[in-house]
């Protein structure tokens, strides 16, 4: 997909408005993944579903993205605001079964940048660890809520999310492949005003912060406001996220919310490279097809199942601790450095 | 009113693990200025571990003291081994560090151990206690955990006020590079700091794990209300760690009392959020300081 993003830039370089730039990038890659989807209708459908699961691990990961590449702090709580997008969901299609997905992923992403103003603002005046405790909490604590207030949240069983169906004229395609299209769009479209909003004062402001809160603080930036606009805008992410999750699992249950899928969604910037958008798409990747290539491996190795079981989340916990040692930069750092070796190459061939 | 001082005296005794817990995460803090995230997925490990040597001796002490021994082992191994080497980069990494640590101990120990929930024996009775043919909310076990915990603190106590290694040590997180050039083994005194403090997070896990029994993320919530206690008491303060734990303590127990078990966890994201809007610096730290 990069390699694709950078031919689209070659093309699209001449365009000097940035928004207009990256939608136009969006667009193309939106319509060539369409044409592959409704050309390839045969595509496995568990295939095609796992794409959806990628577009929703992206738009997640793309949030945290912002808040821990670019501002430098951290939630371990993402999983939990992703939930708050799934019943969200689930709570307004109970009402209005037959809603525009449009109108119910941007609700969904409404209400989580509401609940993440309250989160943000506590963890916001300070610096350090905090926010990790506070999000940490938020991972932990949802789950109860639900199980408690089980009259609105539905307890362990949750909510039932009713299943997309394609509308009459596009009768021919397949409900997973009609999913897989409702999830590139407001993924692209995520992506678009991510990368757009990184190059604008508010994009500048957030890495000045993560480099020297003090110098920002004295060059006029609001520091503490600016954290909590990152963690909202984060935030909101995570809200859609779980939105399309939702429409993707057709379910919004506390089980599905575990403190590992917030740990996951930090796997994937943490693979990816922390603070790189693309990162977030390769960590979305990775996380969604780790378990597949492991299934491969074992039917190779055929390890006990307790070992099975739990290898992602063991893999994932040294991905962490050997990038934190060796490869602070994921995938997109190493790439980015590949390319950058290569064109010099070109340069000195030329010269 | 014999509710509420039911209440009362159970949230003391879990009070005091949280407080043991809390601890931990202060005694890091203050050394290497990390929170130790998996501070709680240490101590379900050296439970585990404790667990595998009562099985194999029938001896709950041996187990007992095993989990401490193993607690000081990891928490040494895991500065000298990882969190040394993230030292001079950005917090962050450190902090991420501590979860890949997490991650792995969570799913290590149902590898080797098993995924399903274990029970975990109590060296005395779990059941209220009779006196006099009172029911009495505190059992046995709870008044052994208000013991084994003041006693952990009394011994650290003693340990960094009185004795030449404790001061070392307070000199090593204090001012490492002074105390480095007077000739402190500073490093070696960082990784005894972090074992004495997962010695007290496992002693956190073996006094959790008879009444909330044993799962690989049996201590996930526990960590949230320690860290909560923590923060209640400043973050640097043993003493505001035990009395944020104390206070954690109570506040769960009558919210979990009064409004229901399933709502503890909220509560202490409630009270963790509100502290930090109120009194962002703790209960027990005067004057916030900020290094640049």
């Amino acid at each position: 997909m990069n390699a694709m993003a950078t031919g689209a830039t070659r093309l699209t370089g001449r365009i000097s408005n940035t928004l207009a730039r990256h939608a136009l990038i969006a667009i193309l890659f939106v319509v060539v993944a369409a044409f592959v989807l409704w050309e390839f209708d045969s595509f496995d459908p568990f295939l095609v579903y796992q794409l959806s699961s990628v577009a929703y691990f992206a738009v997640a990961a793309a949030g945290l993205t912002v808040l821990t590449g670019l501002n430098g702090q951290l939630s371990l709580g993402h999983g939990a605001l992703m939930a708050v997008g799934a019943y969200t969901t689930a709570l307004v299609l109970k009402q209005q079964a037959d809603l525009s997905p449009a109108l119910v992923l941007i609700a969904a992403s409404v209400v989580t940048a509401i609940a993440s103003i309250v989160v943000g603002a506590a963890a916001a005046r300070l610096r350090g660890p905090y926010l990790a405790g506070v999000t940490l909490g938020l991972a932990v604590a949802l789950p109860g809520v639900a199980v408690r207030f089980s009259n609105v949240f539905g307890g362990d069983a949750g909510l039932n999310v009713p299943a997309l169906i394609p509308p009459d004229a596009l009768s021919s395609i397949t409900p997973e492949v009609w999913l897989a299209w409702i999830g590139l769009v407001p993924a692209a479209a995520t992506f678009v005003l991510l990368a757009n909003l990184v190059r604008t004062r508010y994009g500048r402001d957030f890495r000045a912060i993560r480099e020297d809160e003090v110098a920002s603080a004295l060059y006029g930036i609001k520091v503490a406001r600016t954290q909590v606009l990152a963690f909202v805008l984060s935030g909101a992410c995570a809200g859609l996220a779980g939105s399309m999750m939702a429409y993707t699992s057709n379910l919004a249950a506390p089980g599905s919310f575990p403190l590992t899928l917030s740990l996951e969604v930090l796997a994937a910037i943490v693979i990816g490279g922390l603070g790189t958008l693309p990162g977030a798409v390769w960590g979305a990747l990775v996380i969604v097809f780790a378990p597949d290539w492991i299934g491969t491996l074992n039917d190779a190795m055929h390890l006990p199942n307790a070992v099975r079981d739990q290898l992602p989340l063991a893999l994932f916990g040294l991905v962490f601790i050997v990038a934190m040692l060796a490869f602070p930069h994921g995938i997109q750092g190493g790439l980015a450095r590949f390319w950058r070796w290569r064109s010099v190459r070109r340069r000195a061939a030329a010269a | 009113m014999s509710y509420f001082l039911d209440l009362t005296l159970t949230g003391i005794a879990a009070g005091m693990i949280y407080a043991a817990l809390a601890l931990a995460l202060v005694l890091i803090w203050r050394a290497t200025r990390v929170v130790n995230f998996a501070q709680g997925a240490l101590a379900m490990t050296t439970t585990y571990i404790a667990l595998g040597v009562i099985q194999l001796t029938g001896s709950y002490w041996l187990g007992f003291v095993a989990a401490l021994a193993a607690g000081l082992l990891l928490g040494a191994l895991a500065e000298r081994g990882l969190v040394r080497w993230v030292e001079t980069g950005p917090p962050l990494n450190a902090v991420i560090l501590t979860l890949g640590l997490l991650l792995v101990l969570e799913a290590v120990v149902p590898m080797i151990g098993g995924a399903q929930i274990r029970s975990f024996p109590a060296p005395f009775s779990i059941s209220a206690s009779q006196i006099g043919g009172v029911y009495f909310a505190l059992s046995p076990f709870n008044v052994f955990t208000i013991g084994a915990v003041l006693l952990v603190m009394l011994a650290l106590l003693v340990l960094f006020r009185f004795t030449g290694v404790g001061l070392s040590m307070r000199a090593a997180a204090f001012a490492p590079d002074v105390a480095r050039l007077l000739g402190v083994r500073v490093g070696r005194l960082l990784s005894l700091g972090w074992g004495l403090a997962s010695m007290a997070g496992a002693l956190a896990g073996l006094l959790v794990a008879p009444t909330l029994l044993l799962y690989p993320n049996n201590m996930d919530a526990i960590l949230v209300y320690g860290f909560t206690a923590a923060v209640l008491g400043g973050l640097d303060s043993p003493i505001g760690a035990l009395v944020g734990g104390l206070l954690i303590g109570l506040a769960l127990s009558y919210i979990g009392g009064y409004l229901g078990g399933d709502l503890e966890a909220i509560g202490a994201l409630g009270i963790l959020i509100a502290l930090l809007m109120i009194r962002p610096q703790g209960l027990f730290v005067h004057g916030a300081e900020r290094r640049v």
